[in-house]
């Protein structure tokens, strides 16, 4: 049984040194910045998602993380020691390949013990350690076998075992669930989350997939043309998204551009051609600004008549918040039912998503239907972004 | 918890990674440098050298205590006059033209309908066309002067079978000197032609006939293009050594067929002539420069890929 | 209708290349059997021009020749051209490259008497300015390695190019110095490559006239320059059974290395189904 030798540390731990640190690395090639001054910390025992779709930057990042590219500049630091000037073989960083790179002429034994073998084991110290990995991935049966002869699940998991067999100070994954098809992944999300906290590394891992970055990571970076635009939980990064591409990125968004009328500490009024917002927290900005409102489709509510005013979060909120318009079109998706309403006074069309709790809620409305749409105030975030 | 990192000082990896990267470039371009760029520069030496019972005169001379150059460019200026070199040349390029021509009427139809086989039988079909390949060259081309010769097969079976009643001379002509081309190259030109047209997306064909084309068009306006890259390799594996080809015009060639590796081999054999020899073959790689080239650059984008 | 026409035209055309390929050497070994010598009239048959092979000392001595010759030659120019493949697939800038690049790929195309003048000449001049080397099975070795150094580069760099460089960034990955991933790593998934290679540069080796006749000097004539001198002078019936032995050589090789691929895609497809009939995913 593989003991967790370090705590699970809670992310974000203050005043905890940060484990790994890239300071203002930049990577350029000829006239493109792959990687454009980008510092981050990651603390020991979370698991770091860079999200973003390709060309973003985020496996030019990795790769320098690994050793196979040299930052133009910068600096990265683990445990204190800067190791850009170290070769791959030569960082105590392991990297899953996002095709596995299992040497086909060996068995899952001999990849498992390959590393193992280059850092002079003993014999039987190899032995006790390739058991072990075999037990926590559970294929001690197929420990003969070449990769060829395994299932792409089955070839994950040796490639996982590879690379956490040395122990790694840290271990990086490359679009780990990118060669899976869709049903193996869900399973397999949880399956390694599971198998990396048990053994307690720091995991820095790149995917263009959100579902996958929300399930997997305890925090994530979200990247964008060579710099990362916001970091944080996948709660915060959902919810509090700081501009609008990250807004937009992650899940759906609604996004209302307008002005600020009114401008208090504790209260926001925000003026835009479809409706005035009220915002129920204050905002850095002044009135005169012109914000985006971003509300997610599910922080909206759809119903054919008007809300009675006791309905509202708050009486000052009676007025704001509320639009009208007609069902364009309509997605039944089951569960919920995806609502894509033409707003009056503008040209916007918004996405509802209404959770279909009652077995005949879906058949409430249909195209061509006119509707009213409103939401909370504290359900909304500003943009400046 | 800590992996042992081995304390290797970074710069003394630097140096073993450049060594060991210097000596996989420098051990294959030095064996190139000096056998195969060193005898070049040695030919064009001796072609412009004046040979005195087999010792060459040195190009730079002391003469009134300043360095001159001595070149003889005789040799060259008798090749440019000479009406048979000219000729000679004409007609190994020629020769190779034509060799180069119906091997590409011959292979292009079979590559095509190997490679349009089922997956199953190609690897089969592919060990038979490199069978004949794997034996000896010389002794194939050789087999064709006994089924062409005068009393050779072809005859012998024509008479007994009353279909001549006196031999065909077939022997030591331009035909039984294509022939023989023909024969020793066409798996040259079948090879690249079927590993082109192997990997042709069949769905382009499917959309050109969706689209109105008939099979013909769609041959000729879809996969005669895709396949221009294996079309030019195969030629120029086959024009190229065309050209100065010794065995076969010399087994099967005869007086009227003309090939300028013949000359070579005569000037530097019979004659004994080196410096007129290295000549021809300066004036031999000059043709060939242009194809030369070509090939090189083809050979250069299809292995194109590779790393910083 | 047209798919059958067409399917006829494909077989009428192959089969009719194929027959032209082949007639050669088919009536190579048909006649190796004639009793009369005179090659071109049949006598019945009869192995007498083996038995006469048998005592035939100059192609014996050249036939040893030969073998060793290729057998150095194989080795030589697979070295040179894995050396060559990998600069060239693995480096992409380096001063010299394009030069390089043109010096390996062309003696794939050169002709020969090029080839051979130019390195003859290349070995007199420094045998007069050095006393060494000789003319002999070493000159020989050089213009060989020369030719077979350019068609097994060409054999290992496409092998190298279908590989994915993953597997050696993950040996690095693991702690392997550059060397170590060489050996290691690439070596074993090149292997085949390499055998190929070996077997193809020795095959031209044996094979070769024109480089060794402008290369040999007394005393180290090869079993092709003995062959290629009695067929210039006429037809011999010597010449007939080298050939009927070469190919039965060669076919009994290709066709024990045809059987022994298909054995193992065999074993390996039916290790793949066990793997997944037991596979829980």
């Amino acid at each position: 049984m593989v003991t967790a030798s370090t705590a699970k540390a809670s992310p974000g731990k203050e005043g905890a040194v940060p484990f790994l640190q890239i300071r203002r690395v930049v990577k350029q090639f000829d006239e493109v910045f792959a990687v454009d001054d980008v510092s981050l910390d990651i603390q020991q025992g979370e698991i770091f998602a860079l999200l973003g779709s390709s060309g973003c930057g985020k496996s030019t990042l990795l790769r320098m993380l690994a050793g196979f590219e040299v930052p133009t500049s910068g600096q990265i630091m683990l445990a204190g020691k800067d190791i850009v000037s170290l070769a791959p073989y030569e960082r105590p960083i392991n990297m899953m390949f996002q095709s596995y790179a299992l040497f086909p002429h060996l068995s899952v034994w001999d990849n498992i013990a390959f590393g193992l073998r280059r850092d002079a084991m003993p014999k039987a110290e190899i032995q006790a350690r390739v058991e072990q990995m075999l037990e926590l991935v559970q294929l001690k049966a197929y420990a003969k076998r070449k990769p060829h002869q395994l299932s792409g699940g089955q070839q994950q998991r040796v490639a996982l075992a590879r690379s956490l067999a040395k122990r790694p100070q840290l271990l990086l994954l490359d679009e780990p669930l990118g060669a899976l098809d869709a049903k193996l992944r869900e399973r397999t999300q949880l399956e390694l989350v599971d198998i990396i906290e048990q053994v307690g590394v720091t995991c820095v891992m790149v995917t263009h997939d959100q579902e996958e970055a929300m399930v997997m990571a305890t925090r994530i970076g979200v990247m964008s043309e060579g710099k990362i635009l916001q970091i944080g939980r996948p709660s915060d990064i959902y919810e509090t998204p700081n501009c609008r591409f990250v807004a937009d990125f992650i899940g759906s968004v609604n996004l209302f551009k307008g002005t600020v009328d009114v401008d208090e500490a504790d209260h926001v009024v925000i003026n835009s051609p479809e409706c005035l917002h009220y915002v129920s927290h204050g905002i850095t900005g002044t009135a005169g600004m012109t914000v985006h409102v971003a509300v997610r489709p599910e922080k909206m509510t759809i119903q054919p008549e008007r809300p009675q005013d006791d309905e509202r979060e708050s009486p000052e909120q009676v007025g704001f918040n509320i639009a009208q318009g007609v069902i364009k079109d309509l997605a039944y998706l089951g569960s919920l039912t995806t609502y894509h309403v033409q707003l009056d006074g503008a040209a916007t069309v918004v996405k509802v998503t209404h959770t279909n709790a009652a077995r005949h809620d879906a058949s409430q409305l249909t195209w061509g239907d006119r509707v009213y749409v409103w939401w909370c105030g504290s359900d909304v975030v500003v943009l400046t972004g | 918890m800590t992996t042992a990192v081995k304390p290797v000082s970074f710069l003394h990896d630097k140096l073993t990674g450049a060594w060991g990267k210097n000596a996989v470039i420098g051990v294959p371009l030095t064996f190139l440098l000096i056998f195969f760029l060193l005898p070049f520069l040695v030919v064009f030496k001796i072609s412009v050298s004046e040979m005195d019972n087999v010792v060459f005169k040195d190009l730079f001379v002391w003469a009134d205590g300043v360095l001159q150059l001595k070149l003889k460019l005789g040799n060259y200026l008798f090749i440019a006059l000479d009406d048979l070199y000219f000729q000679t040349y004409l007609s190994s390029l020629k020769f190779a033209a034509v060799t180069t021509l119906i091997c590409l009427v011959i292979a292009y139809p079979f590559a095509y309908f190997m490679a349009r086989s089922p997956a199953d039988k190609r690897p089969a079909l592919l060990m038979l066309v490199m069978l004949p390949f794997w034996t000896s060259f010389l002794l194939r081309v050789y087999a064709w002067k006994m089924l062409l010769a005068d009393s050779g097969v072809f005859n012998n079976v024509a008479m007994a079978m009353g279909l001549l009643s006196e031999p065909v001379k077939m022997m030591n002509t331009p035909f039984s000197l294509v022939l023989g081309m023909v024969y020793t190259y066409v798996p040259f030109m079948i090879l690249p032609l079927y590993a082109n047209l192997v990997k042709m997306d069949l769905s382009l064909l499917e959309a050109a006939l969706d689209l109105g084309a008939t099979p013909w068009q769609a041959f000729w306006r879809i996969t005669v293009p895709l396949s221009k890259s294996g079309i030019i390799a195969g030629s120029m594996l086959v024009f190229i050594p065309c050209v100065g080809e010794f065995v076969i015009p010399e087994l099967l060639g005869g007086p009227q067929t003309l090939m300028i590796g013949r000359v070579l081999w005569d000037e530097f054999f019979s004659n004994n002539d080196w410096p007129m020899a290295a000549t021809v073959a300066v004036v031999m790689v000059l043709l060939i420069i242009v194809p030369l080239a070509l090939f090189n650059k083809y050979q250069a984008e299809s292995t194109a890929g590779g790393r910083a | 209708m047209k798919l059958s026409a067409g399917q006829t035209t494909s077989r009428v055309w192959m089969t009719l290349v194929f027959v032209f390929l082949y007639l050669p050497i088919v009536t190579l070994i048909v006649l190796s059997f004639n009793a009369s010598p005179m090659v071109t009239s049949w006598g019945g048959w009869s192995l007498r021009w083996y038995a006469a092979l048998a005592k035939d000392t100059e192609i014996i001595a050249g036939f040893k020749l030969s073998l060793e010759v290729a057998f150095l030659t194989a080795c030589a120019s697979v070295i040179l051209g894995t050396l060559a493949a990998i600069a060239l697939n693995r480096f992409k800038r380096f001063p010299g490259r394009t030069l390089f690049a043109g010096m390996v790929n062309s003696p794939l195309v050169m002709p020969e008497v090029i080839i051979g003048l130019s390195l003859l000449l290349m070995l007199v001049s420094v045998q007069r300015a050095f006393g060494f080397p000789d003319r002999g099975l070493l000159t020989i070795w050089f213009g060989h390695t020369l030719l077979g150094m350019a068609y097994a580069t060409v054999v290992v760099q496409s092998r190298l190019q279908e590989m994915s460089p993953q597997f050696e960034e993950a040996a690095q990955d693991l702690g392997c110095r550059p060397w170590q991933v060489f050996f290691l790593v690439t070596l074993p998934l090149i292997s085949q490559a390499i055998g190929s290679a070996w077997l193809l540069t020795f095959t031209l080796s044996l094979d070769d006239v024109v480089l060794s006749a402008f290369l040999s000097g007394p005393g180290s004539t090869t079993m092709p320059i003995t062959i290629f001198s009695r067929a210039r002078l006429g037809l011999s019936p010597s010449v007939n059974t080298v050939a009927t032995l070469t190919v039965a050589v060669v076919s009994v090789g290709v066709v024990l290395a045809s059987v022994w691929l298909a054995r193992a895609e065999r074993r390996r497809a039916q290790e793949m189904s066990a793997a997944f009939r037991g596979a829980g995913g």
